[in-house]
């Protein structure tokens, strides 16, 4: 029967070689009876299967995917199914804030010799999928236009960290100089109420360097391409986790980089300063309190206090001061974890499963897939051999449609699934103010919640999770088929 | 005197469905985030939109960020399965379209758009199809603001030049100039009030404008300067330090027109496939990869040095004016701010500097 007859769904299965399969040839020639709504591609092993394959399929119109592999200990290769089980839990985890029923995708182990097994997996799933009924597409609801919450109450003080020695920062480096090829930190950009980027090469380069609350890029994204080459960096708290994940993944060398940092008390939402200064020709003073910071603006003066004004990170902040640094100047504040939820991610979560694919479709529909995202991504290390313009594999197409945006971003984000460590630059560089954050953010937590707690880029010693496995995983537990 | 009309605020929506009666009609519309965008959408009976400054130019209205060039399947005769042809159809896909309330800046973007794709050896026949059925309607600027230089270019708040209606905001309400015969139809079968009698106050209002823009430099020099620099790598890998090489900048650009061309679907198949034309920006590694594999450029440097330089020199060299309008688009949207202003006015004060 044709798929698009109405009683078949569209499922793909994506099947492992050595065991499922095999356990799908066992059952058919045992004539063991079963739905036929599920298409079968063979794999080499579940390690093989990107889950990109998974997410590609479903936004495609696949009402269901289904993964089979041998069982945890039985791999073909000895532990392709280890690693495959680590990411396809992230992504079931991970599909319902792009509004795809995560029950709409599962994984289980068949063997080869488990014709039966086969066949009652086959038969559950497929019943499962059909009390669902067809998956909702992209496309279909009606674009929904929500917008984040930012009235947030901050778990320690907010501040423009003015009180910093800014001086005894700039001496440190001005005596490292002549060792370093190059130190980044932060100088004026176009007018008084921005900052840029600052490539320190002479001292007189290191007078430019500013701390405050328009520091909002991170530096951190500019190390890779230095590797090999010893260079200097200025951190705040959050710039810090990037640069030991990039140490982590072994991207930069520990003894290349050498780390100045200063507590930070918080940088601004430009987006929301900028929304409130509104269109004006001239700068004319930029004065800071302790508690914010005063903007005139052709005559005109704004008041930003940056308990109302923070990045949405910084609400949440328990790292202010660099985790690892080489020079520290200034005492590292103490913050107590508290209850948070990232802004971006409370809104999602606040949402119904057809309220996020709609959302999603309201939001990527003025994506003009100009990459800023990635490329302001420090983690997004791939640089000139992104997949997302390859031609071969040839992931997407350059169509603009909405769905293939989405899919931009869910390759972004399980890119950096156990790597991300939520600097939220990625949306901070979005010209048309995409919340891409959301994405990142429901990947991190899947990823603490599923490895005790894992936070990426706090420890330079720590292996990422999906770069390993445990044989025996203490909160993955495979569903039962009853 | 040119055809003038004047509307009141609250008649703006009628003006608007009067026009989308035979032309889709693209008005800007807020997108509401915690960094809220505007962006050009058609506009149908009963949607808000905003007189602001897009945050996406409407550039895409000649030149979508995609297009299908030419779609083609095979066909089997099923009398003869032997016998396949080929269908392909390569009809442009252009629309009646008036852009509404876009800026000076924006319109200037067409007529530099026009120059490559219009006056050339070829004239691009997509281009040109939505060229010639496109009309734009231009909200001249009250005031200058921090990222905008128009009138460094030689535009200006008020330029008509790409406008075939130039609107102006008034005390109580807007005034509509014809620009080009076209424009004046449009107006004079409007059915809106005469404004003739505005048209002195339109003058001081667009006068006044050009009182709040900050002293242009002189960039006369320009051309000459920002090619004399062309070899120095120096100075361009000095001027990118920061530059993240996305291609935000070129995107939001109402001038940059260069485009990628790739097949999609099934060639040989009764499915068919197509053959698509896409934005491309010179900051991406694909635009000079060769098939070789080798890429020309392959530094960051040399990207912006191609984009500048083609704004700031080559352009000029071909066509005699520059390719930038000043909207500053591409400094407002930049991630990390990078200030084509400052890149042009440090090449020209090089040698200055030097000496």
């Amino acid at each position: 029967m044709p798929v698009l007859n109405g009683k078949e769904l569209r499922i793909v299965g994506f099947l492992c070689n050595w065991c499922s399969y095999g356990g799908a040839d066992t059952a058919g020639t045992a004539r063991a009876g079963q739905p036929t709504d599920l298409r079968i591609i063979r794999v080499p092993c579940s390690g093989r299967i990107d889950p990109l394959f998974i997410v590609k399929a479903l936004l495609n119109g696949a009402d269901g995917v289904l993964v089979s592999g041998c069982h945890p200990r039985d791999c073909h290769y000895a532990a392709g199914n280890f690693y495959a089980r680590r990411r396809l839990e992230v992504l079931k985890q991970f599909l319902p804030v792009l509004g795809i029923d995560d029950r709409r995708f599962e994984y289980t182990w068949v063997s080869a010799s488990e014709g039966q097994r086969w066949q009652h997996v086959v038969q559950t799933f497929t019943k499962r999928i059909h009390d669902l009924g067809p998956a909702p597409k992209l496309e279909d609801p009606e674009p929904l236009l929500k917008v984040v919450d930012m009235a947030l109450t901050s778990l320690r003080p907010l501040g423009t960290g003015q009180k910093n020695k800014l001086d005894e920062l700039k001496a440190a480096i001005k005596a490292k100089l002549p060792e370093l090829e190059v130190v980044i930190g932060w100088q004026q950009g176009y007018d008084a109420a921005r900052t840029v980027p600052l490539f320190m090469r002479t001292p007189e380069d290191v007078d430019k360097l500013v701390w405050g609350p328009f520091n909002v890029n991170n530096p951190a994204v500019y190390l890779p391409q230095y590797k090999g080459k010893k260079v200097g960096i200025v951190v705040k708290g959050c710039d810090a986790k990037s640069v030991v994940e990039l140490l982590q993944e072994n991207l930069i060398n520990r003894e290349d980089v050498t780390i100045f940092a200063m507590p930070c008390e918080g940088t601004l939402d430009m987006a929301r300063v900028n929304q409130e200064l509104g269109r004006y020709t001239t700068i004319d003073k930029v004065e800071y309190d302790e508690v914010g910071v005063t903007i005139t603006a052709d005559g005109k003066e704004h008041r930003f206090c940056m308990n109302d004004f923070a990045q949405g990170k910084c609400y949440g902040c328990t790292m202010p001061t660099a985790v690892l640094s080489d020079t520290l100047i200034g005492t590292p504040t103490e913050v107590k974890p508290g209850p948070y939820t990232p802004p971006e991610l409370a809104l999602l979560d606040s949402m119904s499963l057809d309220e996020r694919l709609a959302f999603w479709r309201g939001q990527m529909e003025r994506c003009i897939r100009c990459y800023a995202c990635r490329n302001a991504c420090p983690m997004c290390v791939c640089r000139d051999y992104c997949i997302a313009e390859s031609r071969e594999p040839h992931w997407i197409s350059q169509e603009d449609s909405t769905r293939d945006k989405l899919f931009f971003q869910t390759i972004h984000a399980m890119h950096l699934a156990g790597r991300c460590t939520g600097c939220g630059e990625c949306q901070r560089a979005c010209p048309v103010g995409i919340p891409i954050l959301a994405l990142r953010q429901q990947i991190a937590r899947a990823v603490g919640q599923l490895f005790d707690g894992y936070k990426s880029g706090v420890d330079p010693e720590a292996v990422p999770p999906l770069l390993g496995y445990e044989v025996e995983e203490k909160n993955i537990h495979e569903r039962e088929w009853k | 005197m040119s055809i003038t009309r004047f509307v009141k605020p609250e008649g703006l929506p009628a003006f608007l469905a009067h026009l989308s009666k035979d032309a889709r009609v693209l008005a800007p519309v807020v997108k509401p985030a915690d960094k809220r965008s505007v962006v050009f959408e058609p506009w149908k009976e009963g949607k808000e939109f905003t007189l602001e400054k897009a945050t996406v130019p409407a550039k895409a209205a000649v030149l979508p960020q995609c297009e299908t060039l030419v779609s083609y399947r095979k066909v089997k005769d099923k009398a003869n399965p032997q016998n396949v042809t080929l269908e392909l159809d390569d009809t442009p896909q252009a629309e009646t379209t008036v852009v509404f309330a876009a800026r000076p800046c924006d319109a200037r973007g067409y007529v530099t758009l026009d120059r490559p794709y219009l006056k050339g050896p070829i004239a691009d026949p997509y281009y040109k199809a939505r060229r010639e059925k496109l009309t734009v309607i231009t909200l001249t600027c009250n005031s200058g603001c921090n990222t905008c230089f128009c009138h460094w270019v030689g535009g200006g708040p008020s330029s008509p030049e790409g406008s075939d209606i130039l609107m102006t905001e008034l005390s109580d309400g807007y005034i509509l100039q014809g620009i080009t015969p076209k424009g004046d139809a449009l107006l004079e079968g409007s059915g809106l009030d005469d404004g003739a009698d505005r048209f002195k106050e339109m003058e001081d209002v667009r006068k006044a404008a050009w009182a709040t823009l900050v002293k242009a430099p002189n960039l006369k020099d320009a051309p000459a300067k920002v090619a004399a620099k062309f070899t120095d790598v120096d100075f361009w890998t000095r001027e990118t330090d920061r530059c993240l090489s996305c291609g935000a900048c070129t995107y939001f650009c109402p001038t940059c027109y260069c485009f990628n061309i790739t097949d999609e679907g099934e060639a040989t198949s009764e499915k068919g496939g197509r053959r698509l034309r896409t934005w491309d920006n010179c900051m991406s590694p694909l635009f000079t990869r060769e098939a070789s594999g080798h890429n020309t450029r392959m530094e960051k440097a040399l990207r912006m040095r191609n984009r500048v330089s083609h704004k700031f020199s080559t352009y000029p060299e071909n066509w005699g004016t520059f390719s930038c309008n000043g909207c500053g688009r591409c400094i407002s949207n930049c991630p990390v701010s990078l200030d084509i202003r400052q890149i042009v006015l440090d090449a020209i004060n090089a040698d200055k500097a030097a000496k």
